[in-house]
């Protein structure tokens, strides 16, 4: 833990709940349509495919591909100050949906588009466990 | 499909602004009013003839139609977005065209640097905050990473952006920044979210902007000469809305290329100068690819060697852009397009300009296409 760094902490909602409380769990799950079985993401009140409103939280398989990332030499919350500089990614999940993370281990060390990449979790914060991406 | 045969029938008649910079006395309304009364002296039309009024960033529309005297019969009020801006002017041209206005005035004010407005964290609360991710621009430094990545496409060859468009600010009295900067000092500059810095960040400036626009029949009573509109392109990217948007607006601006070019009748070879929306450096190349302007991919060496300056082979943003001029989110690079074809630069005039085109490729990709009467 370190306690001078705070992340601005989700709006748990009864629509995006199923997601944090899963990565509280440090599970990785999307959203999947009970009528047409399409994800999408990030949660939506109902599908934007077929706009069915009511979907299975399932596990994925932790496995995505880099697709950019960014490095932010500035803090927008106070929070985060302590941990400039740090780096935000998007990610292709396996499953099909993007995702905007953190990179951490090999994958912070040396990003390359398209690389491949697997879930691991952040036990560093107080308030969240957020899900990340390391080299696969 | 687009009404091609409005292609010439509207014109602006009137173009305004405000002083640029900082004015912590003045509230966004007194900001909007002079550039309302700048537009107005400058067509010379009665102001008891507008009968249309469209507002952007500023806080109520009834308040400033009090302010400024007007009584519209069509009005409308749009969210405090850059893309608004193109969409405002097509929605101006729509209504003019249905007869639901007949002489439309557009204004748009901008309090954000007296304001201390940040453009990210707790102003705009997001899904991916837990992870750090916030502000527009880091949201175009994720796609220029991705074009780096994917093209080869390199800061030097991004700095030539903005490089071009303070060249042309240092010839624009009224620009905010009017200092040149080379492309080493670009690659020195602060880094605000690595890949962009600084210098790759549009201003934060206090404003106001005001276009007039009616039919080109009653645009010949007035003082200027009409700049009509000869074309108009739109195409929205909303699926995906939360992401940066991955195949960089690519296939929304080829859409509005079809039709701007279409509904104009030109080419890319016909248009003498290039105003395009400069958030941040990197839209400008996704906007050069996207329109044909290049191909795909290459718009990194296509700006190399100052293609946008004036004397280039496509000078763009002649009053210095958001990244120089002034941060009035489109507005004010619709007033350089009329000016541009009045002939009315001065020193930053494109020789022999008659046709300017305006493009923002955002989430509401719009571009208008200027010519003279
Ligand atoms: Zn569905």
């Amino acid at each position: 833990m370190t306690p001078d760094i705070q992340r601005p902490l989700p709006d748990r909602n009864p629509i995006s709940a199923p997601f944090w409380e899963r990565a509280d769990q440090r599970v990785l799950a999307l959203p999947w349509c009970k009528k047409c079985d399409q994800t999408h993401f990030p949660p939506s009140p109902r599908c934007p495919y077929c706009l069915h409103d009511a979907f299975e939280w399932r596990p994925v398989s932790g496995r995505a591909t880099l697709v950019s990332w960014v490095v932010f030499h500035r803090a927008y919350w106070d929070g985060v100050a302590a941990e400039l500089p740090y780096n935000v990614c998007q990610v292709e999940l396996e499953e099909g949906p993007r995702l905007i993370s953190n990179l951490v281990g090999a994958a912070k060390e040396a990003p390359r588009h398209g690389m491949a990449l697997k879930v691991t979790f952040t036990d560093r914060y107080p308030d969240i466990t957020l899900p990340v991406f390391d080299a696969a | 499909m687009i009404d091609k045969s409005i292609s010439g029938k509207y014109a602006v008649v009137g173009v305004g602004q405000s002083a640029y910079g900082k004015f912590p006395e003045k509230d966004d309304f007194h900001l909007a009013a002079d550039a309302f009364a700048d537009a107005l002296d400058d067509c010379g039309l009665e102001k008891d003839k507008i009968d249309g009024l469209a507002v952007c960033r500023l806080p109520h529309y009834g308040r400033m139609a009090e302010i400024l005297g007007i009584q519209p019969r069509w009005t409308l009020q749009v969210p405090p977005h850059g893309r608004m801006s193109g969409v405002s002017i097509v929605e101006a041209l729509a209504a003019l065209d249905a007869g639901y206005t007949d002489y439309v005035v557009l204004l748009y004010a901008n309090i954000g640097r007296s304001r201390r407005v940040q453009y990210g964290g707790e102003e705009s609360p997001g899904f991916w905050d837990p992870w750090g991710f916030t502000s527009m621009g880091a949201i175009h430094a994720m796609m220029f990473r991705e074009h780096m990545e994917r093209y080869g496409t390199t800061t030097r060859q991004l700095a030539e952006v903005p490089v071009a468009f303070r060249r042309h600010a240092v010839m624009n009295p009224a620009a905010v920044m009017r200092e040149a900067f080379s492309i080493d000092d670009h690659e020195n500059a602060r880094m605000i979210c690595d890949p962009l810095r600084l210098l790759d960040y549009c201003l934060i400036n206090d404003g106001a902007v005001c276009l007039i626009l009616t039919s080109l029949e009653r645009a010949r009573d007035l003082k200027k000469k009409p700049v009509v509109v000869a074309g108009v392109g739109a195409q929205d990217a909303l699926v995906n809305y939360s992401y940066p948007q991955h195949d960089f607006w690519y296939e929304p601006l080829t859409k509005v290329a079809d039709q701007v070019y279409g509904m104009a009748g030109i080419g890319h070879d016909d248009v003498d100068s290039l105003m395009v929306y400069d958030n941040f450096s990197p839209t400008v190349l996704f906007s050069l690819e996207g329109l044909g302007f290049c191909k795909r991919g290459e718009a990194g060496a296509f700006v190399e060697g100052g293609t946008l300056g004036l004397g280039g082979k496509l000078p763009a943003n002649t009053d210095g852009g958001h990244l120089s001029n002034s941060y009035m989110q489109g507005w004010a690079l619709n007033v350089e397009a009329v000016r541009q074809v009045r002939g009315e630069c001065g020193e930053r005039q494109v020789p022999g300009c008659e046709t300017v085109q305006y493009v923002a490729a955002t989430p509401c990709t719009r571009s208008i296409i200027y010519r003279a009467a």
